[in-house]
């Protein structure tokens, strides 16, 4: 009889090393990591900006360094991994789950698991799908690949840039390109918000004199082998280029950084519910996917803004294999979980109780820039939480942690609302 | 005459409007959620520091680039001299994560590092 | 000197060269361009016309039809994807209807097989997601899709792999009459021929007038188009055009040969070499596809590219007795011939127009010269097979990658395209030598993330093939359009 895996992980970026990890200290006793790249830490290795892993290790980490932890963790528990090693197809066959995927030195394989984790991370949204006209010259690159010719292999690709978009990647490109050489003109942003993080619009673009262009977007690619030059234009309240705004800038490169999507082929093919909002799968408290036994984490399931939020999820959906393994999983939902208006989503989809420890924090996105609002969690008619903060972006997944007690005691709910309102105005002493 | 800067706090995503006042000698950051929001205002009104992350050439490894930073935060204004330093070197794989690759860069006491290990290959 | 220069490597130049390797001919096929099938031959509707739309007495009408029946054994022969999925051209009121009428008896005149006149329950019963309002369509089922740039590079390659000489980046300059032969001056140095055939697209004007007077005018005439995603690719079966007007057979809605979803073009003049598309014909198009397929435009979020090709149109002037037709002839200059003006329906008609230019033309020119015109013995119409790894059954790859195990190593995630399919497209006569070659041939880099992963592991790949550094790697045109500008860092690395 063929071998048959605890859990199968597919990628071993942050989410699946994570994953991995933790199905391993929960009871999954064969587990695997199937890599398509030629090692392990996914889009960590080309990420060599620091910021990674105050929330977890407290400290600011590069994203080498913040894999590496990982990387070593695994290799302390004997995790085996397969490098370059692409999967092809899942198919679920009910217990039994089958894997296949390729790679130079062993061929064609299959993988029979009891579990699977999906850690497949996402991908940059290319120039086509934003449809910028023009001519379709080289010089046009995604922020990602980018930077991953410039830091990982060493190659400039360009002198003076352009970058539309001011997600992080952007901005982290901004000041990497300036670091090694060019000069970068603008970043242009759709918005009128920034989707980076503050502190990279400080530290990346500000420190360089670099301009950040606010509801601007390009229009026109000049050239027609190389970039030759963009032209910006201002947009409306309606995202709608201003006519009469266009302004030509002459550059060597574009780079975009418009949008990350999560990355859900094998998911699809398999048969897993995806969820129209967050382009990810439906997922339970532990991750656990549509199809039992098949587990999903990270930017699969929808984009973060910081790896250490993908650690955490990770190691939810590990634990969650573990528990399958074992059969003390909980596959009945006691709540399902609705977005309010203005709120892009919340994950998880599910919950169910008694998987959950003491509390279980929901990871959601405004679709605006809230000021002077808070988010509150309904069962029924009646408030049982409340998330504050200073402001919400759209650029920051927020983290609305619920106790397990507090849900308890709705033995009777079905949903947990969650709602944008108005932050009560505090109540003057007497 | 007090002197105020509106800054966002760059120590942590948290990215914390910061209002720093400055008096003389005597600087006062409110806005503030942490300590190191504290430190960061004051730093940033008297020697503002950044950590630079990027690579240096890399021999014989799995990469022909080893990404490094500096181990701490240096000069902002002494940028783009220290990155002239780090492309002036090489090192050879294999590499361990930590291992110094510049000592005391441009004096500032602070060292340059690598920021994974790179095997040999 | 060669018995025959052809300028121009397209489709049209590249099959009229196949066609003349089956004679033992010394040929020599010319490109300014990076690689063959880079101009018109790249960007268009990629649609095998069943032919009923060009008057018989025209040679679109004559040659189309023939066309589109040889196409099955052309593309099988040399190995491209090619479909024949039926084409509708659809009606929406009883004028439209008559106009169809008058179609259909055009198609018989020219011989189009399999043509049905469908009545209103008969087309939604084919293709559910038409709009309601259609009444009628012409049912044509020789029509087909197919792989434009696939197709070029291998007739290109069978046409070399049978003698013909391949020069790209070599642009003609000027050409010399030497009253029994021609000196084309290149880039490159002097080419010496005894026939010229012009093959050079939108430019072919301007190549003639090197050696003849002004007797014809290309008019450049740019579409724009969008690819959707694969999710998109069976939204209809059959090609849908709308019913035709004077301005050219309108908006089209159609699957791609490699299951993603296509609609354009528009028409619009332009200058030469602008393949640029613009905001407002994209808009343009996007607001008028639906108006035969209304689901199209829940699709639009699934946009993957936009691109834009030019027509390469002849216009009348005052000493031209074309009136819009291909012109294929010997030109008033001896032994010149003119391929030219060979727009839509020409990707279709090549099997057939092909064999008649050097049938007819290009053979008794070199006879009445004293070429002696032998048949080439060992001239193979077939081509190696390509392999698409994707579309292999499971027991088919597990031999493929023990065989080869490069065929293991998937380096286009999105369409799972194998290093192996890549290396066999750059070591195939008239291969790849340019991201964007390896792009057309195999697909890396075709599908939704638009090479985003996969580009710098093909820039690598060429890069070690073809023994050039990475900043050697083009995308497409060598020189110009590079891709990286240099290392960073100013250290050597070991070995430099």
């Amino acid at each position: 009889m063929e071998k048959v895996y605890d859990t199968v992980v597919l990628g071993g970026g942050p989410a699946g090393l994570a994953a991995a990890i933790e199905a391993k200290k929960n009871g999954a006793e064969d587990v695997l990591i199937l890599e398509r790249d030629r090692e392990l830490g996914g889009i960590l290795n080309q990420c060599i900006h620091n910021g990674f892993g105050l929330h977890t290790f407290n400290e600011q980490l590069t994203g080498p360094e913040y894999a590496e932890r990982f990387i070593d963790q695994a290799k302390e528990l004997d995790i085996p991994y397969e490098l370059d090693t692409m999967v092809l197809d899942l198919e679920d066959e009910g217990d039994l789950k089958r894997i296949h995927a390729v790679n130079e030195e062993n061929g064609y394989q299959t993988f029979d698991t009891k579990s699977v984790v999906l850690t497949m991370g996402c991908r940059e949204r290319p120039a086509g799908a934003i449809g910028i006209p023009g001519f379709r010259p080289a010089g046009v690159f995604t922020a990602g690949t980018a930077q991953r010719f410039i830091n990982m292999e060493g190659y400039m690709c360009g002198k003076k840039a352009v970058i539309l978009g001011s997600g992080d990647i952007g901005l982290i490109m901004a000041r990497r390109m300036t670091l090694e050489g060019a000069e970068v003109e603008a970043v242009c942003e759709l918005m009128p918000y920034s989707n980076g993080l503050q502190r990279n619009i400080v530290q990346c673009l500000d420190d360089y004199d670099i301009p950040l262009k606010l509801s601007h977007t390009i229009t026109f690619i000049h050239g027609k082998d190389r970039v030759e030059g963009v032209t910006i234009q201002e947009v409306g309240p309606d995202l709608k280029p201003i006519p009469g705004t266009e302004e030509r800038i002459d550059c060597d490169v574009v780079l975009l950084s418009v949008g990350l999507l999560p990355e859900n082929e094998i998911s699809r093919n398999a048969g897993v519910e995806i969820d129209a909002r967050t382009n990810g799968p439906v997922v339970s408290e532990l991750r656990e996917t549509s199809i039992p036994g098949v587990f999903a984490a990270g930017n699969v399931v929808h984009v973060h803004d910081l790896v250490d939020f993908v650690s955490e999820e990770a190691a939810l959906a590990g634990k969650g294999a573990g528990k399958y393994i074992q059969g003390t999983l909980d596959q009945e939902p006691d709540f399902k979980t609705v977005a309010g208006p203005g709120l892009g989503y919340v994950v998880p989809q599910n919950v169910s109780l008694d998987n959950v420890d003491d509390s279980i924090t929901f990871y959601m996105r405004v679709r605006n820039v809230l000021e002077d609002k808070v988010i509150n969690a309904y069962i029924g008619d009646e408030k049982v939480a409340t998330k504050r903060a200073q402001k919400f972006l759209p650029a920051e997944m927020v983290n609305f942690k619920i106790s397990k007690k507090t849900l308890e005691k709705y033995p009777d709910g079905e949903e947990i609302r969650f709602v944008i309102e108005d932050k009560p105005v505090p109540k003057k002493k007497a | 005459m007090a002197e105020v800067r509106n800054l966002i706090c760059i120590s942590c995503p948290m990215g914390c409007n910061l209002t720093v006042t400055r008096d003389g000698d005597n600087i006062t950051v409110t806005g503030n959620t942490c300590k190191n929001g504290e430190i960061y205002g004051i730093e940033e009104v008297t020697n503002p520091k950044r950590v630079i992350p990027t690579t240096v050439v890399c021999n014989g490894g799995k990469l022909k680039r080893l990404p490094v930073k500096t181990a701490d935060a240096v000069p902002k204004s002494m940028i783009f001299d220290i990155m002239k330093e780090i492309n002036k070197v090489s090192v050879d794989a294999p590499v361990e994560v930590g291992q110094v690759i510049i000592p005391n860069v441009l004096d500032t006491g602070v060292d340059v590092v690598a920021t994974r290990t790179m095997p040999a290959e | 000197m060669y018995d025959v220069a052809i300028v121009g490597a397209g489709i049209a130049g590249s099959y009229i060269a196949r066609t003349l390797a089956r004679y033992e001919l010394k040929i020599v096929l010319i490109d300014g361009e990076s690689d063959v099938g880079n101009q018109i031959s790249m960007a268009n509707s990629a649609i095998v016309h069943a032919g009923f739309d060009a008057p018989s007495y025209k040679l679109k009408g004559k040659f189309n039809a023939p066309g589109c029946i040889m196409y099955g054994k052309v593309c099988e022969d040399l190995d491209v994807p090619f479909k024949r999925t039926g084409s509708l051209v659809v009606a929406h009121t009883e004028e439209e209807m008559m106009k169809i009428h008058e179609l259909y008896q055009n198609g018989l005149r020219n011989g189009v097989p399999d043509m049905r006149i469908l009545f209103e329950d008969e087309v939604h019963e084919m293709e559910p997601n038409l709009a309601p309002d259609i009444c009628g369509a012409l049912y044509a089922g020789d029509a087909g899709i197919v792989s434009p740039f696939e197709l070029v590079a291998k007739v290109a390659e069978n046409a070399v792999d049978n003698g013909v000489e391949l020069r790209l980046d070599t642009l003609v300059e000027d050409i010399e009459n030497n009253d029994g032969s021609f000196t084309l001056k290149t880039n490159k140095g002097n080419i010496e021929a005894k026939v010229v055939v012009n093959a050079a697209g939108v430019y072919a004007d301007d190549v003639y007038e090197m050696v003849g007077e002004h007797y014809f005018e290309i008019l450049p005439r740019k579409g724009n188009y969008f690819i959707f995603d694969k999710e998109c690719g069976d939204l209809v079966n059959n090609v849908i055009f709308p019913c035709p007007t004077k301005n050219g057979k309108g908006i089209l809605v159609a699957p791609t040969v490699h299951g993603n979803l296509l609609i354009g073009p528009d028409a619009s003049p332009t200058w030469k070499g602008d393949i640029s598309t613009t905001q407002d014909k994209l808009d343009w198009i996007k607001e008028n596809a639906h108006k035969n397929v209304p689901s199209v435009e829940s699709c639009y979020r699934k946009i993957i590219r936009n691109y834009a090709g030019t027509r390469n149109t002849p216009v009348k002037t005052e000493w031209t007795t074309t009136d819009g037709d291909f012109i294929i002839e010997e030109s008033p200059v001896k032994n010149f011939v003119n391929f030219a003006g060979y727009e839509s329906p020409g990707l279709t008609s090549i099997p057939a127009a092909g064999l008649y230019v050097v049938d007819e033309i290009i053979l008794p020119i070199l006879e009445r010269e004293g070429v002696e015109v032998k048949p080439n013995e060992n001239f193979n119409p077939k081509n190696r097979k390509h392999v698409y790894f994707n579309e292999l059954t499971e027991e088919e790859k597990r031999e493929l990658i023990k065989e080869n195990p490069k065929y293991g190593r998937v380096i286009c995630r999105c369409e799972t395209i194998t290093e192996g399919e890549i290396l066999d497209t750059i070591h195939r006569s008239a291969g790849a030598t340019t991201v964007k070659g390896v792009k057309k041939r195999c697909r890396a880099g075709m599908g939704r993330c638009q090479g985003g992963f996969c580009s710098p592991r093909v820039t690598e790949i060429l890069s070690r093939e073809l023994d050039i550094p990475m900043d050697q790697v083009y995308y497409d045109k060598k020189g110009p359009a590079f891709i990286l500008t240099g290392k960073t860092k100013d250290v050597p690395e070991q070995g430099e």
